[in-house]
């Protein structure tokens, strides 16, 4: 009985009466108003990019529960794939004993990561088990052994501030480290520019702009001095001159313990901007923080930067120094299910059912959400894992999703998609298109391609047409009909 | 753990929903014509109100009626035909004959609205299309105006407006004699301008004590029923604010050209139907356009437009046919002002 053999430590019960998706029509304008003064002062002196929207933030429930630490599931579950990439080798075989820490697949080529041991214990199989994305994938099941004391054995010292700008990449390669933040992408290739590039500021994604997500703000919070050895290590590595870390105007408490942390020598800067979705999307951050626009199609080491989430830099602070893997990560679990909402440090291949049963739920939990609200996927099965690049666990009992069904009508073209699109496409264009399937005729014309999937277009639609959604089924066909011609 | 297998739902991002609709939108456009309806009532009394209900109530039923010959779910729940209603009802004359606000109703909602296939399709507002039918086929009643605050508005209809259907109607001479006023057709401010010269006082314009149709009157009301919109943002703000600059900058040009012959740009804004038209009609969210520069261009056409036909026209007012041509632009406008889109264009500048 998983339920008994580790019990979580509870301070407080928490407001469970959260309302969900009932804000004000003009919730940013209002939540401003609300925050009195220093609102005002932070409305009209904090950085911003232009469009977006103010989804309700919903981030009261967990924003100032502490990082508490989840028991181990007696079975994880670990995907070859966790990451944007090529699957990982598997290092292992059945009935074979592993040492928490301990590698267990490796990296299979640039584009890859490899995978350690989340727990000391024996692997049971290897084989299709279901993923967040839907289809099955490959995945390592690792039997944990109950009586052991779970101590990472598996290390190798070093001190990143001697070592050369390569090594501390291959450093944080060997570590398995990916985008924490969501996107999962291997954190050595973004950390590699190419040729005929360099880097000049590297910008660090403190933004958090998924309702419900509290993950980052505490990581900010309570573990400020790895993210800035994270940081530094990183600066190092891509020979940035400074660094800027973007912080949402609603999260004060992180801004403040950022700058008591840091060193006057860190050529580090914190800098506030605007609450408002989708500021965490890294070109839209770029674009606040620095003005440049990252060209289309083209990477943010075009216009010299290099960014990274602080989830990520908190684990390279902390696991490079010790030569360890990424085994381990901070989530939110949180929805109007969930009895006890909170952040916690969750063994990765942990079971969505077993996080479930040490939070407890209420009523029937009818939607699972792996990530944040706005971007997140449903899950098919409870037996899915937490992975690499899941920052949040969000459950929606009956009564949520009734109010979030609505009824489909047609475009009155109010043109409030236009108005929230961050990268300024014409989603009412778009949508019109996709209705009549001229997909090539939306991205050559349109530049569907530079959607990025942020949902402001489906949110805002006042006639719940679902405009994402047909862009995301457009991109697919596009990119088979491009792969059947080549 | 096998009694606790939930059902779960299957849905793409993003799960949250914003708490409106197109019913709440178009809702409070009735909430915010309302008080221009109840102002009209209370200035033209009786026949004010038996001509709005009947607008009103002829356009639902077309509506209903063509939901049902179509077989296609009750769409009154969306409150379009209920704004199409009221605001025709508020461009015609207060005393027009209730058989052929009637007329106007159905033309509105059933060549304006369902020919093209209902809300969201059709190009130009369907309340301004019965409007213009109405115009062409009742040319005298549709220029009849009767003034404002009678003092037995309220127990007491313009003759005009009981008209028997397919009748036309009778003259207001005894009317207006009967009220001991002298002029009784064709003196709104504008007509008064136009054919005799003579300027209706600002202030009088602009609270709305003055003839006209029924709902034109009163600018401050409207600019006040169209700023609850705005701040509710269920109404996209620069198309009046472009169409009144643009009425005002070519009425100054005019008048600087021309001399002091032509009106001011004060009088141009608050005389006739431009506020109603500005504030209500032209920011019909199917027929204008959605970039932001398409807007801004889109109400400029609108206001140049009416002033031209206001001052050099056959007619005395030109904001209905002014904004039917800026509906029947605004796909061009659209085509040609797509938004720059982030990344694109600024290859250089950005590196």
């Amino acid at each position: 009985m998983p339920a008994e053999r580790s019990p979580i430590f509870h301070p407080s019960p928490k407001d469970l009466s959260l309302p969900h998706g009932r804000e004000s029509f003009f919730a940013g304008l209002s939540g401003i108003v609300g925050k009195g003064v220093s609102g005002i002062r932070l409305w009209f002196a904090n950085k911003t990019f232009s469009h977006g929207i103010h989804p309700g933030e919903h981030k009261t429930a967990t924003h100032r529960s502490k990082i508490r630490r989840l028991g181990f599931a007696p079975r994880l579950f670990l995907p070859l794939a966790q990451h944007i990439g090529k699957p990982a080798r598997p290092l292992v075989t059945p009935g074979q004993e592993v040492v928490r820490g301990e590698p267990i697949a490796a990296a299979d080529g640039f584009v890859s990561a490899p995978i350690h041991a989340p727990a000391t214990g024996v692997i049971e199989a290897i084989e299709l088990m279901p993923s967040v994305r839907g289809p099955k994938t490959e995945t390592i099941i690792l039997k944990v052994y109950e009586a052991d004391d779970q101590q990472v054995r598996y290390e190798l010292p070093q001190d990143p501030n001697t070592m050369a700008p390569q090594a501390i990449i291959d450093a944080i390669r060997d570590s398995g480290m990916v985008g924490l933040g969501g996107a999962a992408f291997p954190t050595h290739v973004k950390l590699s520019v190419p040729e005929g590039h360099s880097i000049d500021t590297f910008v660090v994604n403190g933004c958090e702009c998924e309702p419900y997500l509290t993950t980052d703000h505490r990581v900010m919070v309570e573990q400020t001095e790895s993210m800035l050895d994270g940081i530094r290590f990183c600066l190092r590595a891509t020979g940035a001159k400074q660094a800027v870390i973007g912080v949402e105007d609603n999260k004060p408490d992180a801004i403040i313990a950022i700058r008591k942390a840091l060193r006057e020598d860190d050529p580090i800067s914190v800098e506030a901007v605007q609450t408002k979705y989708p500021q965490g999307a890294e070109k839209l951050l770029i674009k606040t923080l620095l003005g440049r626009e990252v060209p289309s199609g083209g990477h943010s080491y075009d216009v010299g930067v290099c960014s990274n989430n602080v989830g990520t830099l908190s684990q390279i602070g902390t696991l490079l120094p010790r030569g360890q893997g990424l085994i381990e990560r901070v989530i939110t679990v949180d929805g109007p299910a969930v009895k006890k909402p909170g952040n916690y440090i969750v063994p990765l291949g942990t079971p969505i059912r077993f996080v479930l049963e040490q939070v407890g739920t209420v009523g029937k939990e009818n939607e699972v959400i792996v990530g944040g609200p706005m971007m997140g996927n449903a899950v098919a099965s409870l037996d899915v894992p937490i992975t690499k690049g899941v920052s949040g666990l969000l459950v929606f009992n009956e009564e949520a999703i009734a109010e979030e069904s609505r009824k489909r009508q047609p475009c009155i073209k109010c043109g409030l998609c236009v108005q929230a699109c961050p990268m300024h496409l014409n989603p009412t264009q778009l949508g019109l298109l996709a209705a009549k399937r001229q997909y090539e005729e939306m991205e050559q014309r349109y530049h569907l391609n530079d959607c990025f999937e942020c949902g402001c277009c489906t949110y805002v639609c006042p006639a719940a047409i679902p405009l994402v959604q047909y862009f995301r089924i457009a991109k697919a066909i596009n990119r088979e009909q491009k792969s059947k011609a080549a | 753990m096998a009694d606790r297998a939930p059902q779960l739902e299957l849905r793409s991002a993003p799960h949250l929903r914003p708490p409106y609709s197109v019913e709440t939108i178009m809702r409070n456009v009735v909430y915010a014509i309302l008080p221009i309806t109840l102002f009209a009532v209370f200035q033209f009394g009786i026949s004010a109100l038996t001509l709005i209900v009947t607008v009103v109530l002829a356009c639902l039923l077309t509506e209903r009626f063509f939901n049902w010959t179509a077989e296609r779910d009750n769409t009154l729940g969306d409150y379009s035909a209920t704004i199409t209603g009221l605001l025709l009802a508020l461009t015609l004359p207060p005393g027009f004959p209730l058989w052929m606000g009637a007329v106007a109703g159905f033309i509105a909602i059933a060549l304006g609205k369902v020919l093209f296939g209902g809300l969201g399709l059709n190009v130009f507002n369907p309340a301004l299309v019965g409007r213009a039918f109405v115009q062409a086929a009742f040319p005298v009643a549709i220029t009849t105006w009767t003034p404002s605050l009678l003092k037995d508005r309220f127990v007491e209809f313009i003759p005009t407006s009981l008209t028997a259907p397919f009748m036309a109607p009778s003259s207001l001479d005894a009317f207006c004699r009967d009220n001991a006023i002298d002029t009784c057709s064709g003196v709104t401010p504008l007509a008064l301008h136009k054919f005799e010269g003579v300027l209706t006082d600002p202030s009088s314009l602009f609270t709305g004590m003055t003839s006209g149709s029924s709902g034109e009157t009163s600018a401050v009301l409207i600019l006040l029923c169209g700023l609850y919109l705005a701040y509710r943002r269920m109404m996209d703000w620069r198309i009046p604010v472009a169409i009144m600059v643009s009425a005002a900058l070519t009425t100054w040009a005019i008048r600087l050209i021309g001399g002091d012959g032509y009106p001011d740009a004060w009088f141009m804004l608050f005389s006739g139907g431009l506020m109603l038209g500005a504030v209500f009609m032209a920011t019909d969210m199917v027929g204008s356009p959605v970039t932001p520069m398409g807007v801004v261009i889109y109400g400029a056409i609108i206001g140049f437009v009416t002033v031209i036909i206001r001052l050099f026209g056959g007619l005395n007012e030109g904001v209905m046919y002014a904004i039917l041509l800026g509906n029947a632009l605004t796909p061009i406008i659209d085509a040609y002002t797509q938004p720059r889109v982030y990344g694109i264009n600024k290859g250089k500048a950005g590196s």
